[in-house]
C-alpha cells in the first residue's frame, strides 16, 4: 500500500506541473499585469520598467513560471490588487468553500443514495418512474437558473431564509446554497446508485445469500449495499474536487465569499497571483481528493486491494 | 416418507413477450443418502425446479402456478417467507455452477461461511470463523487457518467451488441440490470436486440432487435419473437401467451424444433441431418435431408418464417407449 501511495504522488507530479504552467500561461494572456495595477493611468515607463524587474516580468514565461512556484513552494503567493497577501485571501475563502461543498457531498449522499437504491429496489414502480423524471429534471435545469429560482422563492417570496450569505458564512445560511450546488451531482448519484442496485440485486452473489437463508436486511445492507455503494462512494469522492471549482456560480449566485468569488474578483481586476496561487490549491484539492478516492476504492474491493 | 417430494410442479415466467412454460408438471423425490441426477439440455427447467425447492425464484417474472413441494412432510409452498428462510440454508442447501459470482466478492470467504453459524445459530464472529476453518478443512483447502481472511478471487476455480461446498454444507443440512456444480471448472479438476461432493453426502447421510447436462458424470454418482425436457420429466429411472437400454427416444438422444473412446474421429451425434420455444411448446409429445419415431398421435396426444416397470421406479412419457426398449 505504501509503495502504491508513493508510485501514486509521482505519477501526480506531472499533472500538477502541467495544469498550473497552464493555468500560468492562460493568466499571462489576459494582459499587462503592470498596465493593471496603475488603473487608467498610463504608468510611467521607467517605474514600470522596474516593477517589471522586480516581479521577474522581463524574464521569458518558463523562468517566470519557476520563480513562481519556487515562491509559492515557500509559502508566498504573492499580493492581491487590494493590497492583502493572497495567502490572506486563501485563509478565508478556502474554508467556505469547504464548507460549502461539505453541505453539497452530504445532501449527495443522504439523498441521493436514498432515493438510488428505492428506485433500484423498486424497478418499474410509481417511486422509481418518479425518481427517474425528478433526475431528469433536475439534470436539465442549468445551476444559474436553479440557484435564481431557489434564492428567489425561499430569500425573496417566502423569506424563509437570507437570499445572500452573509462574510463568515455559517453552515445554516450554507443550506440552500449546498442544495443548488449539489443538485446536478446529486441527480447523478441518485442514477448512479440505481443502477448498480438494479445490477447488483440480479448478481449470482445475491441469489447465493437468499439461498444461505440470510435476514432481507442483512441481504441488504450486508451483500447488496456493500457491493453497490462502491461506484457511488469513489463518484462522490471525486466530485469534491469538481464541486469546490464549480462553486463559482453558486457563491455568485448568494454572494458567498468562497474560492470561486476570489478567482472571480482575481480575473476581473486582472491579478496574476490571486489566480494562479488559488488555482494551484484546487489542482492539489483535486489530486489530493483523485489519490484518496483511490484508495478508498482499495479499501472497499479486496479485488483491487489484492490484485 | 421421502425426504423431498415434488409433486406436479407447475412454473410460469411472465414477461413482456409472453408466458414462458418453465415447468409443467415435473414430479420427483429424493431419500435421505439417495442422489438424483436431472438431465435435460438447457432451457429445460432444471434449475427453475430447483429454484423453486428452494425458494430463491424470480418472483416475478417468475410464478409458481401449481404442485406441492413436501420437505420431511410439509409443503414448503405453504410455509410463510420466515419459516421458508429458516429452512433455506439450513435444512436444505444450493451449490451453483459459477463459484466466482455465486460468491461475495467483497467479504471475505471466512465471513461468508460464518454468516451461516452467525445468522442460523446465533453465533458469535469469533466462533463462527473457528467453524469457517473447520469447513475448509474438511472441504481440503490447503493452509485453511491462512487463508480464512482471503477473498474469492483469490483461490483458483477448484477451490472455490470446494468453498462453495462448504457453505452448502455448513449447517449440515438434510438435502443439498448440486446445479451444474462442476460444468465451470477444468476437466482436471471436475473429477475431484465431484467426488468430493459424493464423499460428503455418503459421510452425512444427505439427499443429493445433481443437476447437470452432462450424462458421463452421473453414471458413478447417482442412484436415479430424471430427463427433462421443455419443462416435464420425460423419463425416470434408476441409473443403470438407463445406460443399459433408455425409453425414450430423447434419452437416447443424450445417450448418443456422450463421446465414447471407441468412436474417435467420428462425428459426434447430435439431437437435431432445438429444444422448443417455452411460450409455444408444440401440442401433442413436445419432443415431436426432433423426434426420429414420431408418428401422427404424437401431434396430438400428449404421452403421460407411463409406468414402464411395475412399481413405477422406471417410467416413460413415449407413446412408444415399448418400441424405444425394443431396439435399445
Ligand atoms: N428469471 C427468469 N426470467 C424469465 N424467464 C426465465 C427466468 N429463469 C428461467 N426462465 C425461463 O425458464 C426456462 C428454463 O430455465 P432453466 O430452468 O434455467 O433451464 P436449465 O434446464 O438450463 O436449468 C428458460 O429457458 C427461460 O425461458
Ligand atoms: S411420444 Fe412420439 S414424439 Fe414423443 S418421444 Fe415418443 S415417439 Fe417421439
Ligand atoms: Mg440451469
Amino acid at each position: 500500500m505504501g509503495r502504491y501511495v508513493i508510485r501514486r504522488l509521482i505519477q501526480m507530479a506531472p499533472v500538477f506541473i502541467g495544469s498550473t504552467f497552464l493555468i500560468f500561461m492562460m493568466v499571462f494572456a489576459l494582459g499587462d499585469p503592470v498596465a493593471a495595477l496603475f488603473g487608467d493611468k498610463a504608468p510611467d515607463p521607467a517605474t514600470a520598467a522596474r516593477i517589471r524587474e522586480e516581479l521577474y516580468l522581463d524574464q521569458p514565461l518558463w523562468k517566470q513560471y519557476l520563480h513562481y512556484m519556487g515562491q509559492i513552494f515557500q509559502g508566498d503567493f504573492g499580493t492581491a490588487f487590494n493590497g492583502q497577501p493572497v495567502t490572506e485571501l486563501m485563509a478565508a475563502a478556502y474554508p467556505v468553500t469547504l464548507r460549502l461543498t461539505m453541505v453539497a457531498i452530504f445532501i449527495e449522499l443522504v439523498v441521493g443514495i436514498t432515493l438510488g437504491v428505492l428506485s433500484g429496489l423498486k424497478r418499474g414502480h410509481f417511486i422509481d418512474s418518479s425518481v427517474l423524471v425528478l433526475t431528469l429534471v433536475v439534470i436539465s435545469i442549468p445551476t444559474f437558473v436553479s440557484g435564481y429560482v431557489l434564492q428567489y422563492l425561499f430569500g425573496v417570496k417566502w423569506d424563509v431564509i437570507r437570499p445572500t450569505v452573509s462574510v463568515d458564512a455559517p453552515l445554516n445560511e450554507l443550506i440552500l446554497p449546498g442544495i443548488v450546488l449539489a443538485l446536478v451531482s446529486l441527480a447523478y448519484v441518485t442514477r448512479l446508485t440505481r443502477t448498480s442496485i438494479a445490477e447488483n440485486v440480479r448478481a449470482d452473489y445475491l441469489r447465493t445469500a437468499v439461498a444461505k437463508g440470510l435476514p432481507r436486511r442483512r441481504i441488504i445492507t450486508r451483500h447488496l449495499l456493500r457491493n453497490s455503494l462502491i461506484p457511488v462512494v469513489t463518484f462522490i469522492g471525486t466530485d469534491i474536487g469538481s464541486l469546490m471549482g464549480g462553486a463559482i456560480v453558486t457563491e455568485t449566485i448568494f454572494n458567498i465569499h468562497g474560492v470561486g468569488y476570489q478567482i472571480y474578483q482575481g480575473i476581473l481586476r486582472n491579478n496574476a497571483p490571486t489566480v494562479v496561487g488559488f488555482v494551484t490549491i484546487l489542482v492539489i484539492v483535486f489530486l489530493i481528493a483523485n489519490l484518496l478516492v483511490d484508495l478508498l476504492y482499495a479499501v472497499l474491493d479486496p479485488r483491487i486491494r489484492y490484485a | 416418507m421421502p425426504l423431498l417430494e415434488v409433486r406436479d410442479l407447475h412454473v410460469e415466467f411472465h414477461t413482456r413477450d409472453g408466458v414462458a412454460k418453465a415447468v409443467n408438471g415435473v414430479s420427483y423425490s429424493v431419500d435421505a443418502g439417495e442422489t438424483l441426477a436431472v438431465l435435460g439440455e438447457s432451457g429445460s427447467g432444471k434449475s427453475v425446479t430447483a429454484q423453486a425447492i428452494m425458494g430463491i425464484l424470480d418472483i416475478p417474472p417468475g410464478k409458481i402456478t401449481g404442485g406441492e413441494i413436501l420437505f420431511q412432510g410439509r409443503d414448503l409452498l405453504k410455509l410463510k417467507e420466515d419459516e421458508r428462510r429458516k429452512v433455506r440454508g439450513a435444512e436444505m442447501a444450493m451449490i451453483f455452477q459459477d463459484a466466482l459470482s455465486s460468491l461475495n466478492p467483497v467479504l471475505s470467504v471466512g465471513d461468508q461461511l460464518g454468516e451461516m453459524f452467525v445468522v442460523h445459530r446465533g453465533m458469535s464472529k469469533k466462533d463462527a470463523k473457528a467453524k469457517a476453518v473447520e469447513l475448509m478443512d474438511r472441504v481440503r483447502i490447503p493452509a485453511a487457518k491462512e487463508r480464512v481472511g482471503q477473498y474469492p478471487h483469490q483461490f483458483s476455480g477448484g477451490m472455490r467451488q470446494r468453498i462453495m461446498i462448504a457453505m452448502a454444507m455448513a449447517l449440515e443440512p438434510a438435502l443439498i441440490i448440486a446445479d451444474e456444480p462442476t460444468t465451470a471448472l477444468d476437466v482436471t479438476v471436475q473429477a475431484q470436486v465431484m467426488d468430493l461432493l459424493a464423499e460428503l453426502q455418503q459421510e452425512f447421510h444427505m439427499g443429493l440432487i445433481l443437476i447437470t447436462h452432462d450424462l458421463g458424470v452421473v453414471a458413478d454418482v447417482a442412484d436415479k435419473i430424471a430427463v427433462m425436457y421443455a419443462g416435464r420429466i420425460v423419463e425416470h429411472a434408476p441409473v443403470h437401467d438407463i445406460y443399459k437400454a433408455p425409453a425414450h427416444p430423447y434419452t437416447r438422444g443424450l445417450l448418443d451424444s456422450i463421446p465414447r473412446l471407441d468412436q474417435k474421429g467420428e462425428e459426434l451425434y447430435a439431437i437435431k433441431g432445438l429444444p422448443p420455444n417455452l411460450m409455444a411448446i408444440p401440442p401433442g409429445c413436445a419432443f415431436n418435431p426432433r423426434c426420429p419415431r414420431a408418428q401422427d398421435i404424437c401431434r396430438t396426444d400428449e404421452p403421460p408418464l407411463f409406468r414402464v416397470t411395475e412399481d413405477g421406479a422406471r417410467r416413460s412419457a413415449c407413446h412408444f417407449w415399448r418400441e424405444t426398449l425394443r431396439d435399445a
